[in-house]
Parts: C-alpha cells; sequence; structure tokens
C-alpha cells in the first residue's frame, strides 16, 4: 500500500495555544481511515490544515508524492481533496442540486461567452453536465428529496447528506468527513457507514473525523487517535480500543 | 409614439438601468461598490472621446461604447485586485476612495475639459440604442446564474470559505465580478455622454454612485428583475410624485423607509423559508 496523503511533523499554533504538535500520520490510499480523539484534540484544526483553510506553522504536507505545503484550498481541491464541515456550510440561496453542482466546477469545460450565450432560452450543454453529475452524487448519498428545495427545509441530516454530495462532486482521490454521523440515529448512521464503504468502494479514500464509536469501529480499517494536539496511538481499530493510552485520555488517568 | 418628454424619461431609466446592473454584478458575488460613478464616467469620456474628438478615424457609436466599458472594465480589474483582498466595510471605502480619485482625476485633465467639462458630444444615442443593450444585459445577466460563474459570484456571497473549499478561486471570480460591473457602468456612460450631450466630473459623483447602489438595495439582488424593479421605481416615481411638489422627495423618502421595513431584501427578494 502507498501513501496517498502524509503529514509530517505538522504544528499549528494559535497566540501562546499549540493545537497541532509535531503530528506525522499517513493514510493509505484506498482506505477508510479514522480519527478519534476528546473535544478540543485538534481534530478539527488539522482537517483545516490538510484542506488548507490554515497554513500549518511547521511542517509539510504531502499528496500522492507531491508537496502541497501552502496552496490555496481551491488549488487543493484540484489536487484531489474535498472536504465537509462539521457546522454545516451549504449555500442557502442556492437550490440542493446547484449546492452540488458548485463542487463539480472544476470537473466542467471552461465555457466561453458565446457558448452561454448561444440559445438564450436552451439549457446549455454544460449546465446539463454539471447537473447530471449532482444527480448522480445525491443518489450516491441516498438523498431522497427534491432536488430544487433549498436547504434550510430540510433536515441536519439531509444537509449533511448534500455536504457530502457536494464534496464528492469534485471527484477527489481523498475525501474527508468532519463528523458527518453527527445528530444521526442508529439507523441514519448505519446507512451512513454503508455510504462511506460505497465511496471507498469507488475508489475514493476516506478520512473520517467522528464521535461515534460504533460507526468508527465498524467501517474503518485505521484509527488514529489524537489527544492535546498530539497523535498518542494508532493502529487498527481494536488494537487502539486496548491501548492504555487511548483509555486515560478519554477516561482521564485513573 | 412617445413624446420627446416621454423618451428622454426612457433613456435615463435605461442608462440607470445599466447602473443598477453594474452594481448587481458585484453585489451578487458580496463585493458592494459605492465607486461605480467613477467607471461611469471613464466610460462616458473614453466614449464621447472617441465618437467626438478623436478625429483621425471614423469611429463608429457601438465600438466607442464598448471601447469605453472595456476601458471602465481594465480599470475595474486594475482596481480590483488590490481592492477585493480586504472585506466587508473596507471595501465600501475603498471603492467610494476610487469614485472620488476619478472625479478629481477628470477635474484636473485640461485635455477633456477639465472641470468646465466636455462639450459638444454628438447625439448618437437612440431610445433603440438603449432599449437593445439593456435587453442583451438583462438576457445576459438571467442565463449567468444558471452558469458555473454565476453560481460561483452566489457561493462566495454566500460563504466565501466553503466556497474556497469548493474549488472556486476566490480572487479571479471576485475580479470578474467586479471587472463586469465596471464595464457594464462603462457602457452607461457612454449611453449616458452622448444624450447629454455635455459631461463634467461633477455628474458623476458620489450621488451618482449612492444612486446607483440604491437601486439594487431596493430593488433586491437574487436575479436581475431587482435592479429594473429599483432603477424604474427610484426613476419614475418622483415624475408621477410631481403633483405633491414641494413634498414629492419627503414622501419618496418615506416609500424607501417602508421598504427597508416591510421587504428588507429589497422588492424582488426570496421568500426566506422557515427552519423545519
Amino acid at each position: 500500500m502507498t501513501a496517498l496523503l502524509e503529514l509530517r511533523s505538522v504544528t499549528q499554533r494559535f497566540g501562546g495555544f499549540t493545537a497541532l504538535d509535531d503530528v506525522s500520520c499517513s493514510i493509505e490510499a484506498g482506505s477508510i481511515s479514522s480519527l478519534i480523539g476528546p473535544n478540543g484534540a485538534g481534530k478539527t484544526t488539522l482537517f483545516n490544515v490538510i484542506s488548507g483553510l490554515v497554513m500549518p506553522s511547521a511542517g509539510s504536507l504531502g499528496f500522492n508524492g507531491t508537496d502541497y505545503t501552502g496552496r490555496r484550498p481551491d488549488e487543493i481541491v484540484r489536487l484531489g481533496i474535498a472536504r465537509n464541515f462539521q457546522q454545516v456550510r451549504l449555500f442557502p440561496a442556492l437550490s440542493v442540486i446547484e449546492n452540488v453542482m458548485v463542487g463539480a466546477h472544476l470537473r466542467l469545460p471552461r465555457t466561453g461567452l458565446l457558448d452561454f450565450m448561444g440559445g438564450p432560452f436552451n439549457a446549455d450543454r454544460v449546465d446539463r453536465l454539471a447537473r447530471s453529475i449532482a444527480t448522480e452524487m445525491l443518489d450516491l448519498v441516498e438523498f431522497k428529496s427534491a432536488g430544487d428545495t433549498h436547504p434550510q427545509q430540510l433536515t441536519l441530516v439531509d444537509q449533511r447528506r448534500i455536504e457530502i454530495a457536494r464534496a464528492l462532486a469534485s471527484d477527489p482521490r481523498l475525501l474527508l468527513l468532519d463528523e458527518p454521523a453527527a445528530g444521526m440515529n442508529p439507523s441514519e448512521s448505519n446507512q451512513l457507514g454503508a455510504i462511506i464503504r460505497k465511496i471507498r468502494d469507488l475508489g475514493r479514500t476516506v478520512l473520517l473525523v467522528e464521535h461515534n464509536m460504533r460507526l468508527v469501529m465498524a467501517i474503518s480499517d485505521h484509527v488514529s487517535v489524537l489527544s492535546a494536539g498530539k497523535v498518542i496511538a494508532t493502529g487498527t481499530p481494536s488494537s487502539v480500543q486496548a491501548d492504555p493510552a487511548v483509555i486515560a485520555a478519554y477516561l482521564g488517568n485513573v | 409614439m412617445l413624446s420627446s418628454y416621454q423618451e428622454s424619461i426612457a433613456i435615463f431609466l435605461g442608462v440607470n438601468v445599466l447602473m443598477a446592473f453594474s452594481v448587481y454584478v458585484p453585489t451578487s458575488a458580496g463585493l458592494i461598490s459605492l465607486g461605480q460613478a467613477g467607471f461611469m464616467a471613464i466610460g462616458a469620456y473614453a466614449s464621447a472621446y472617441l465618437t467626438s474628438r478623436f478625429t483621425a478615424f471614423d469611429v463608429p457609436f457601438g465600438l466607442a461604447l464598448f471601447l469605453g466599458g472595456a476601458a471602465a472594465g481594465i480599470v475595474g480589474v486594475l482596481v480590483a485586485a488590490p481592492a477585493v483582498r480586504i472585506r466587508g466595510i473596507y471595501l465600501i471605502i475603498a471603492t467610494l476612495g476610487f469614485g472620488e480619485i476619478v472625479r478629481v482625476l477628470f477635474v484636473n485633465f485640461e485635455p477633456l475639459g477639465g472641470a468646465s467639462g466636455l462639450s459638444g458630444i454628438q447625439p448618437l444615442t437612440t431610445l433603440s440604442w438603449v432599449v437593445a443593450i439593456c435587453l442583451f444585459f438583462f438576457v445576459f445577466l438571467w442565463r449567468l446564474r444558471s452558469t458555473p460563474l454565476g453560481r460561483a459570484f452566489v457561493a462566495i456571497h454566500e460563504d466565501e470559505t466553503a466556497a474556497e473549499a469548493m474549488g472556486i478561486n476566490l480572487f479571479r471570480t471576485k475580479l470578474m465580478a467586479f471587472g463586469g460591473g465596471a464595464f457594464i457602468a462603462g457602457i452607461a456612460g457612454g449611453l449616458y455622454a452622448h444624450f447629454a450631450l455635455f459631461i463634467d466630473p461633477s455628474q458623476f459623483g458620489f450621488s451618482k454612485s449612492a444612486e446607483a447602489f440604491l437601486f439594487v438595495i431596493l430593488g433586491g439582488s437574487v436575479n436581475p428583475l431587482g435592479p429594473v424593479a429599483g432603477a424604474i421605481v427610484v426613476t419614475l416615481l418622483p415624475e408621477f410624485l410631481r403633483f405633491l411638489q414641494d413634498w414629492r422627495m419627503s414622501f419618496f423618502a418615506v416609500l424607501l423607509i417602508a421598504c427597508a421595513v416591510w421587504r428588507p431584501g429589497g422588492l424582488i427578494s426570496y421568500r426566506r423559508a422557515a427552519h423545519p
């Protein structure tokens, strides 16, 4: 197996606070990896570093063999890393399908000015392509409602599905999912687990941050545990569960 | 047929609709400009110079309008390059400053008449030109909403961070929004100059920029019908309110406040759906 994503000694400081302290890890291509840890351990910060929303104070990021430290978030999506947000960030003014179409933008051919003035009363080719990609992604995440509703009319669970579809629409090699099961009941999170497996089976790599241990242990190939900005354990779900350092991080030293 | 009074009102309305579009385009990408009169001035002076002072070559009106718009658009992109890196209130101040800089430059630029203005411009603007150009931009902007660029504008307006995380190049997209708005303002300026026949820098002051901004605030900015509605109301209502005489503008102000209270998103706006 080869490493798709490689973090080398990533450190992130916010003023005097060290959110990530010398984090090194690698994610294998074609795997489902999970990142767990107590609240405030730095999981979301790590996602923000990987997706370029914040620049690490030190360390380097490698994707598919190239160093991409310091690239802009939109360039990183182009490299093949897409994400959702823990606090859902859909575009309220756009309908569900249009939200997902935004994710598909970078796969669309460039349209010249003439192309898009051509036939003001016809739906154009690019629009149809974006729409078909978006429909396919909404099907993949098993979104059942109408695509022309607006996200704020839907439940949080549906909004999370749409965010996953929007991220998938960019055809990423690595999908970052930040607490996708938050607020889901057991049957919904089982369904989500099946969707994540399906995404992996389509050849994508998934990195998951999640508090729902049942889901994490059921679907992950690898689990890393982050506590107070440091990776304290990494391994298979069962070995991590048995690790005394992990138990101490979650329950305190007893 | 229209009387000449009605025709001149219609032409002013068309110019105002274009100015409203010029604010609408950057606004749809979350960029608020209070300096569109500066771009209008550039388009007005550039096209008027080409048709009425540039004797070496007989420049057709359409080409002069386009070049006026292009000049404004290029300046727009140059101004936007540093300006779009700043956000919110600071961007508004920067555009306001830009509008004033342009006005003062024309006041001091003697080859184009300086403070005493540029007169003897050929009367080339007709109602058909105005209607055709307004229709063209209306269709263009209506179509734009279902293109990747149009959706990118909305995405940036809604949530810059999420837009960037979906692969949208913020800098380039904002430049296009700002440059596009400036281009339309330049065209509006060209049409205005060839109808007014005399232009001077005072016609392109802050009040012009604020008026264009008002069209969009009043009309709404979710689709191009908003700016059209705003421009129509602001241009025509004072004409219909002439019977109120001295109270005309006071009544107008009350209407604006009523609008802000009952339709804060503008005349043409979404009915926001309630959360489930």
